[in-house]
């Protein structure tokens, strides 16, 4: 036992003289996730916040001034400009200068005075038909909550109707970041861990150092883990710094177990290392590595993990297909200990999916590992 | 010029042995229209629904109904007790929960506003701000009803909103990501193939021979560049033309605008590829740069997905070095707003002065590298 694990103790120690070769690698990958979290977390946002708006109104009415100042002191929208009629609203959308237009019809305030009911219309730039959706609500929302006020106000309310009291829990002020910003956490590790794994073996291929391995006494297995450890210490490292950033810098508030954080993040980078040594027996040179790492593995899970695109909309045959992401398990551990404060008793199906996945693909990279040279 | 021939031929052949990698470069990007042409969207539809009905009235189950019979909830659970609802949420088994109280149709009957919550979890800041948008909506025009019913008159509101929306009325996802999707992969092929080239000369000790070849740096980058250029160019261009084909992407403005577009786009991506080159030794370290340099900015910081206004403007500030930020404005305007020239030449400016300082801050260091 103790010869087994003195072999992997040479395999990793060699691996951190090589790593030491490169001196630039080491603030790559502790400084990188650092910044990259600071700058994605503040730019991964899906908030649609001061929306630039046209407004048409030719009426020209103190009731049209009311409606479009309840725009202009929502925090959704801000009025960059006034025209009179719709037809001047085009250049604006085309260059991209507004994304909305409010047109308010001629004798709205004569209609409004009267009660009689009456139409504005809402132009939007549908080219980004996620913001251009939500900034409808928001309209939608504003038109709404005026037409109710001017209706209060002159105590004209018919009675009746439905008092909506809609709630939201765990981030009632509905802030993207916090959402995001764990998401992120997850994603720079992924990348950071996986990407340094698929070169371990295939460098030694390359460079032809692996036949000279494959004469000494040491197997696969132990290849494989003395290849593991040392990226693993680095992988520790990088969580810890990710955490510190996501708490102190973004103030995400960690409502669940720190200690649970940390060890289901372990058992994470088991899955991302492991999927990053399995690219490296599959590859024959660094580039070709590099490239089905990129491709193959993270870019596809990176889309299928429910990271941005909810996996619910997905069709069913691909919804299986995301079962074997570790992203997608994590990505609920890593929102449901900062956003929801929940335990293990309700990760525990995420944990045990985290901990079958990185023994399968462990074991499935030790077996591709068939010290084979080509 | 002959030297450039010798050093692309090179490159070709080299690029021909690893069939992988072309494959990469030509194929998947298919795989990745595909995957956004049907998979991933953001419309949000069958939002899971937990049901607490304490009025169980023809009438609460009537806005139930209503609830699910709009196509956006699918009703997975009913529960009794408020206890349940915590559990439902903390476990993701539904994303909003529909409570009618007790009293909901005594008070609808007697002309009172019946009380309605609905509880959204919010984890998930933007389906979270769509489904209550759609609660909402849901809600209002039910209320309207009730009390058109209670008053005997037509339920409409004093002030009414008609939206329009130009350019993609269906408010389509495919057509808001395929052109970014274009930009994204041109980035990666662009940035990565031309950085990976000449370091792996480096590493493997062929870049010395090179250097002794009677060849002017210019001949040698460019003979190094132009395949890819050629590469990335016509991936782009299946991914286009099979967005066109698949899944209806409009074609509304010029090709020749587009075509200088792409191109000056990724003579950015090649040159910011050839500066890689010049700062890494290693391949290893050459990737993590360009992982770090083109593929999370041109994700996450070129407006792709996430909307450029809405960030900090420190981090707007940033976003202003990245191509790919300039080249989706002009792409996505050719192709759903059909402008021309005459709008987008702030953006083609932009790109070309990044290609310019881009290449010319490489093509210095490659020259002091080989001096």
């Amino acid at each position: 036992m103790t010869g087994w694990l003195r072999a992997i103790a040479y395999v990793m120690w060699k691996e951190l003289l090589e790593l030491r070769q490169d001196p630039r690698l080491f603030p790559v990958l502790f400084v990188a996730p650092i910044i990259q979290l600071i700058v994605l977390g503040y730019a991964a946002t899906t908030d649609v916040l001061d929306i630039p708006l046209v407004v048409v109104d030719p009426d020209r009415s103190a009731a049209s001034r009311e409606l479009t100042s309840r725009f202009d002191r929502s925090r959704y929208f801000t009025i960059i400009d006034a025209v009179g009629s719709v037809e001047e609203v085009e250049p604006y959308l085309a260059s991209g200068r507004a994304w909305m237009a409010l047109a308010i019809p001629p004798g709205f305030g004569e209609d409004v005075a009267s009660g009689t009911p009456v139409t504005v219309q809402v132009v939007a730039d549908g080219t980004d038909s996620n913001s251009a959706g939500i900034g409808l609500g928001y309209a939608r929302g504003l038109v709404a909550e005026h037409a109710r006020a001017i209706v209060e106000e002159r105590r004209m309310s018919p009675p009746g109707g439905i008092d909506a009291r809609i709630r939201v829990w765990y981030n009632p002020e509905l802030e993207s970041r916090d959402f995001m910003v764990p998401g992120v956490l997850a994603l720079i590790l992924l990348v950071i861990t996986m990407v340094l794994a698929s070169m371990a073996i295939v460098r030694e291929r390359e460079l032809g150092t692996l036949e000279q391995l494959n004469v000494t006494p040491v197997t696969r297995s132990q290849l494989i883990l003395g290849k593991l450890l040392p990226y693993a210490a680095i992988g520790i490292v990088d969580i810890v710094l990710v955490v510190a950033v996501a708490v102190l810098w973004f103030e995400v508030p960690l409502r669940g177990s720190l200690l649970l954080l940390f060890a289901l993040s372990l058992l994470y980078i088991l899955n991302t290392l492991g999927l990053g040594l399995l690219v490296s027996t599959i590859s024959s040179t660094q580039q070709q590595a590099m490239m089905t790492a990129t491709f193959l593995f993270l870019v596809p899970m990176i889309y299928l993990s429910g990271f941005i695109f909810p996996i619910e909309n997905m069709p069913a045959a691909i919804q299986q297909f995301t079962y074997v992401i570790p992203l997608r398990y994590y990505l609920v551990i890593v929102r449901g200990l900062f956003l929801k404060g929940v335990g293990i008793d309700a990760l525990w199906p995420q944990a045990a999916a985290l901990g079958l996945l990185g023994v399968a693909i462990l074991g499935l990279a030790v077996l591709r590992s068939s010290k084979r040279t080509a | 010029m002959r030297g450039m021939g010798a050093v692309a031929l090179k490159e070709l052949r080299q690029l021909g042995r690893d069939l992988r990698t072309l494959a990469v470069i030509v194929v998947l990007p298919l795989f990745f229209l595909w995957l956004y042409g049907y998979a991933l969207n953001f419309d949000i539809r069958n939002v899971a629904l937990a049901v607490q009905d304490d009025d169980n009235t023809p009438l609460s189950r009537e806005l139930v109904a209503a609830f699910v019979n709009s196509g956006y909830f699918n009703q997975v659970a009913s529960i009794r007790s408020g206890g349940e609802i915590e559990a439902l949420l903390d476990r993701d088994l539904a994303r909003a929960v529909l409570v009618v109280p007790r009293g909901f149709a005594e008070a609808a009957r007697e002309g009172r506003r019946a009380p309605v919550q609905v509880i959204v979890a919010g984890d998930n800041a933007n389906t979270a701000t769509t489904v209550v948008g759609y609660a909402r909506a849901i809600l209002d025009s039910a209320g309207a009803r009730l009390a058109a019913t209670a008053n005997g008159q037509a339920a409409r509101p004093l002030i009414q909103l008609e939206p329009r929306v130009w350019y993609n009325p269906e408010l389509e996802s495919t057509l808001f990501l395929v052109p970014g999707l274009i930009a994204y992969i041109a980035m990666i092929t662009g940035v990565v193939s031309t950085a990976l080239a000449i370091v792996r000369e480096k590493e493997r000790g062929t870049y010395e021979q090179i250097r002794m070849a009677p060849l002017a740096t210019t001949s040698f980058v460019a003979g190094k560049s132009l395949p890819y250029l050629a590469l990335s160019m016509l991936s782009a261009m299946l991914v286009l033309t099979a967005g066109m084909l698949a899944f209806d992407v409009p074609m509304r403005g010029s090709w020749t605008v587009l075509l200088v577009a792409t191109l000056l786009f990724l003579v950015c991506a090649i040159g910011m590829g050839l500066l890689i080159s010049t700062i890494a030794d290693t391949q290893q370290l050459a990737f993590q740069i360009a992982l770090l340099a083109s593929f999370l900015p041109t994700f996450i910081l070129s407006g792709f997905i996430f909307p450029l206004s809405s960030m900090p403007v420190a981090v707007q500030a940033v976003s202003f070095i990245v191509p790919a930020r300039y080249y989706l404005v002009a792409l996505r305007g050719v192709v759903l707003k059909g402008v021309g020239w005459d709008i987008l030449a702030p953006q083609l400016a932009a790109l070309t002065v990044f290609a310019v300082f881009v290449m010319g801050v490489s093509a210095v260091r490659l020259a002091r590298e080989r001096a």
